[in-house]
């Protein structure tokens, strides 16, 4: 890992009239790690990686990316256009549910092919070629390419919404319960696959999840949180092996044990 | 007594009102390719008949005007002619069916075929005036992908159009990028027409009456049709000249003759064909008949 982080965060806040939404979140990330933010449904997990997307305006604190020159920049100085082009370029969303994130009416070859075209690619046979080899990596065969998402079934779209995310290289990809909705084996399957494809480009990634499994398959590091609040943070193991925390402990004591 | 009663202000429109479509139409000209949002007016027709058109040109058209108005290229269709007689009511100006006479042409799906010179104003009625709409259903995104010029979105279009059906199949209403800037529908023109926009002598505006917008291109702009480089924009092209008129490289219309298959392709300019008759151009369907008669 290199000397310095890829994401600076610094108090971080997030008020919804007098409720809030997250309060006061500091951390860095390092390139090539894997944050899993981890809590029950309430506890702010989704208001902070929206802050952090700059998909919400946060009430305070402050956000600095090191951009691709090394020069860090506050997400929310930026200027609009720069910053919609850090996030079809440098970055990746993964919502929970592909419908969000997919065109769902233009075939999985166009979904993926669009970050392309985006960014001035106006080849049409080079993007097919790329579009063909990310559906290989995502384990989509290649005779979909010109199928509609709506004709896939759920595992796929959320494997095409990633492929989707991947093609232009990013260096941090943000994930939103990448699993949810999925049963069990296709669950397995898509963790097993995005291990892999973190491992291999080194992503940095940011992964909001209320599954515990899915924190301990994927990140390094995690951070725990309840009503707004990081309460505990470490690395994945330490925290479910040696919770300290009241809180963290009855969440690791919860997971089912079959 | 007569000359107390109401009657029309020159050309329909108040004054006021002309002259707020006179200031879309200079911001439009000022930024080509550019939507301008308007106050379009209820007009006495149906949206979807033109309005847009019509209120553009009530809004530049002055008494000296020759005005000149085609639909699907042809003179003497309904909506031409009730246009036509429109302005011949409400502003009194000459009328006429020829291209080069005209000092403006309000268009419904054709540029005529013959070039259009300095000095005349080519007027297109508008349905739909964003190219990005039935991608993005979004007004608020639309605008926003205009303003940052995102417009990787459009390609996707063409993309889908030859992962389909092998090459780029859309024929009309063909997007183009407007000065090295704006993407633009340049409304539902076939793409054969294109290439005709792009420098054009002429001042092009567009009119969009329901959609309440206002766009030009000006003289001598550049207009290109977008493609990919490994599938570029292509015009269509007939193996068939027009059966009346004999010409060739122009846009025909298909017309079918009875229920045997039989059919002819005839110019779908019919000021483009007459003028060629005149001038002693014969089609196939012609020569027979002009035998006969001899």
């Amino acid at each position: 890992m290199s000397e310095t982080p890829l994401l600076k965060v610094s108090g971080v806040s997030k008020f919804y009239g007098s409720r809030i939404g997250c309060q006061d979140v500091s951390f860095d990330l390092w390139p090539g790690e894997v944050l899993a933010i981890v809590g029950e449904s309430g506890s702010g997990k989704t208001t902070l990686l929206n802050c952090l997307s700059t998909r919400l305006m946060p009430s305070a604190g402050s956000v600095e990316y090191r951009m691709r020159d090394g020069n860090f920049r506050d997400l929310y100085h930026m200027s609009e256009a720069e910053r919609r082009f850090l996030m079809r370029t440098d970055w990746g969303f993964v919502h929970q549910n592909p419908a969000d994130g997919l065109r769902m009416t233009v075939s999985a070859g166009a979904n993926v092919g669009e970050r392309l075209m985006a960014v001035g690619d106006r080849h049409y046979g080079k993007i097919r070629e790329t579009a063909t080899d990310w559906l290989g990596r995502v384990e989509i065969s290649a005779d979909r390419i010109d199928d509609q998402p709506r004709a896939f079934s759920g595992g796929m779209r959320q494997r095409l919404q990633i492929a989707r995310n991947l093609v232009t290289g990013p260096r941090l990809v943000f994930m939103d319960e990448p699993t949810g909705g999925l049963d069990v084996s296709v669950q397995a399957r898509l963790l097993d696959l995005v291990r892999g494809l973190v491992n291999d480009l080194g992503l940095s990634a940011i992964v909001v999840t209320h599954d515990l499994a899915v924190a301990r398959l994927l990140s390094h590091r995690m951070m725990v949180m309840k009503d707004g609040h990081v309460i505990e943070q470490g690395l994945t193991d330490r925290v479910l092996d040696d919770p300290r925390e009241p809180y963290t402990q009855l969440l690791v004591s919860s997971i089912l044990q079959v | 007594m007569s000359a107390d009663l109401a009657t029309y202000n020159f050309a329909y429109l108040d004054e006021q009102t002309k002259r707020m479509i006179r200031r879309a139409i200079l911001k439009a000209i000022a930024i080509p390719g550019y939507q301008v949002p308007f106050a379009s007016r209820e007009m006495p027709m149906p949206y979807g008949w033109g309005t847009g058109g019509v209120q553009v040109t009530a809004a530049i058209i002055g008494p000296d005007d020759v005005l000149k108005v085609i639909d699907q290229g042809a003179d003497d269709t309904t909506n031409a002619v009730s246009i036509r007689a429109f302005f011949q009511k409400v502003a009194s100006v000459a009328v006429t069916t020829h291209t080069k006479d005209a000092t403006i042409i309000q268009t419904r799906h054709r540029i005529p075929e013959q070039k259009l010179t300095e000095g005349q104003v080519l007027v297109y009625q508008v349905p739909i005036p964003e190219p990005l709409r039935f991608l993005e259903p979004r007004e608020t995104e639309t605008r926003k992908m205009h303003a940052l010029e995102e417009y990787g979105l459009m390609h996707v279009k063409l993309y889908e159009d030859i992962a389909h059906n092998g090459r780029i199949s859309k024929t009309y209403a063909y997007p183009v990028k407007v000065d090295g800037r704006y993407v633009m529908d340049p409304s539902p023109t076939p793409k054969f027409d294109n290439p005709k926009m792009h420098m054009s002598d002429a001042l092009q505006l567009f009119g969009a009456g329901r959609e309440k917008r206002i766009y030009a291109v000006p003289p001598h702009t550049e207009v290109v049709s977008l493609d990919f480089e490994d599938h570029p924009f292509e015009i269509q092209t007939f193996e068939q000249d027009c059966a009346l008129c004999g010409a060739h490289g122009v846009y025909l219309d298909e017309v079918v003759l009875d229920d045997q298959g039989g059919r002819m392709f005839v110019c779908s300019d019919t000021d483009h064909c007459e003028d060629r008759r005149d001038h002693g151009h014969v089609g196939e369907m012609l020569a027979p008949n002009k035998e006969a008669a001899e």
